[in-house]
């Protein structure tokens, strides 16, 4: 198993150190040959329309498009923004999740906040299923779902905040900036199954 | 479910991580700002004038009018910071108050206390203050700064004491690591740091926030070689838009720092970037005017 971190910029440090500690291979991607011979991507927190951006200077958008087909791919925050079909404003997008996304949906960063999520998809790495502590940082809202996409996780109010397209997944938080791992191992193991 | 918690030092923090791997640009106006969005910078630094213009101008450096932060505020997605005075709290709640995304508590500005920064503990929205070394690093995150740069020497384009500061505090780093348990008291006396955040520094073997580098960063070879020396990201302040082509160089820059270890990039990005800002010549300098001996 080895898993690439699309490391054009942001928090790919962090993911791959998670992924390290669960044994699994982990790698950077900044130019189109490193996708070579990788099981899954996740491309990371940091600012979408900067990753966007360089991911179209370095000729990533077909190759990245073209992995998606194929391999698990997971996008957290930023990351989920970049894998949307649509984030309400012009800016370069992979497009290959059905779902439409809302930037800064929460406000500033001092609206930024932490809090508990029940997740009844990590059932399938943790069968206790505790609480999921969740941390957003200038967070995006997963506005809506459609196709083949289905909400993983909600806030109390019903918004959706992780989505789940087969072997496709967006979170709005940072389960890299916890120590609780069980969303990496939940990518690794649709990873395996890809 | 449990409540919402707003304001953790983990969502501070995790903002500047957010940026890593990114440029920071200084920007006077709202046009300019969207210039830095599209290249490609992660954040800006929404100011009146950009350091080389307050070395020229001279004169009191304060706060920005909060109407032009709130313009560029409204101009761009990405993150807006502010500068406020070092030791000048009020500012500070001016700038919370607005709703700035991170302050920069700045020995750009002039200082408004000569002894004391800012708590920054006591503040909803984070802060990144600026070091010389591995003991001021540790003072600031101290007092509660989330994120740290290099201090360099604002407003020249000259990259040296950028360099001389991030392999100060590198390379302290370094040696704590090497240094037997016994030696870390005396050691967190000498530099005037915290010890529990020496302990935790040696743990780690990095600071445990973000340390991007700041001050005197005019080319994609400058920010290549900060983070070759390895910083988190860089902040570029008169570099970009005291140049003959802003949007070029600021986009030049940005994949610099993404690909900062791949020599031919480098070289392809560097190519027919027009004039660079003219900049100062930090060694020959006299001691009067330089302004990274403000702070405590």
């Amino acid at each position: 198993m080895k898993i690439g971190v699309l490391a054009l910029q942001g928090d790919f440090a962090e993911h791959i150190t998670v992924l390290r500690k669960l044994g699994v291979a982990a790698v950077e991607v900044r130019l189109p040959e490193h996708l070579d011979g990788l099981d899954g991507l996740i491309i990371p927190g940091g600012e979408s329309t900067t990753i966007g951006k360089l991911a179209q200077d370095f000729g990533l958008y077909e190759p990245l498009r073209r992995f998606a087909r194929q391999h698990a791919v997971w996008g957290t925050c930023a990351g989920a923004i970049f894998l949307s079909k649509d984030a309400r404003r012009p800016q370069p997008l992979l497009g290959v999740m059905d779902i439409t996304v809302e930037r800064n949906a929460f406000g500033r960063q001092v609206d930024s906040f932490e809090v508990d999520l029940f997740i009844p998809a990590l059932k399938a790495v943790d069968p206790e299923n505790r609480p999921y502590h969740a941390v957003f940082i200038r967070a995006p809202l997963i506005e809506s779902v459609s196709g083949d996409a289905v909400a993983l996780a909600t806030l109390d109010d019903g918004r959706i905040v992780a989505a789940q397209q087969g072997h496709l997944l967006a979170t709005s938080f940072h389960p890299e900036l916890t120590d609780d791992d069980r969303f990496h191992r939940y990518f690794v193991h649709i990873a395996a199954n890809t | 479910m449990t409540e919402q918690q707003i304001a953790t030092e983990k969502v501070k923090r995790g903002l500047a991580q957010m940026l890593k791997g990114g440029v920071i640009m200084d920007v006077v106006t709202p046009e300019q700002a969207k210039i830095a969005e599209d290249a490609g910078a992660v954040a800006v630094m929404a100011l009146e004038r950009v350091p080389a213009d307050i070395r020229a101008q001279g004169g009191v450096a304060r706060m920005s009018d909060p109407e032009l932060i709130l313009k560029i505020m409204d101009a761009v997605t990405i993150p807006v910071m502010a500068k406020c005075r070092i030791g000048h709290f009020v500012e500070a709640q001016i700038l919370e108050a607005i709703g700035v995304d991170y302050i920069d508590e700045s020995e750009v500005l002039t200082p408004a206390d000569e002894k004391y920064h800012i708590n920054k503990h006591e503040f909803k929205v984070p802060f990144v203050c600026g070091c010389r070394n591995l003991g001021e690093a540790l003072r600031r995150i101290g007092e509660g700064a989330a994120m740290i740069r290099t201090k360099g020497e604002a407003g020249t384009g000259d990259v040296v004491e950028a360099v001389r500061h991030a392999r100060s505090v590198l390379g302290e780093i370094r040696r704590l690591q090497n240094m037997p348990e016994e030696e870390l008291m005396t050691y967190a006396k000498e530099i005037g740091a915290p010890y529990a955040l020496v302990k935790e520094v040696r743990g780690l073997g990095r600071l445990p926030v973000v340390n991007f580098a700041a001050g005197g960063i005019a080319t994609p070879a400058d920010a290549a070689l900060m983070m070759q020396l390895g910083v988190d990201g860089v902040f570029v302040g008169s570099g970009i838009f005291k140049s003959g082509n802003p949007a070029r160089r600021a986009a030049a820059i940005v994949k610099a720092v993404t690909h900062y270890r791949d020599p031919e990039i480098l070289a392809e990005i560097s190519r027919n970037l027009g004039e660079p800002m003219v900049g100062i010549n930090v060694s020959t300098m006299p001691e009067t005017e330089r302004i990274a001996g403000r702070g405590w």
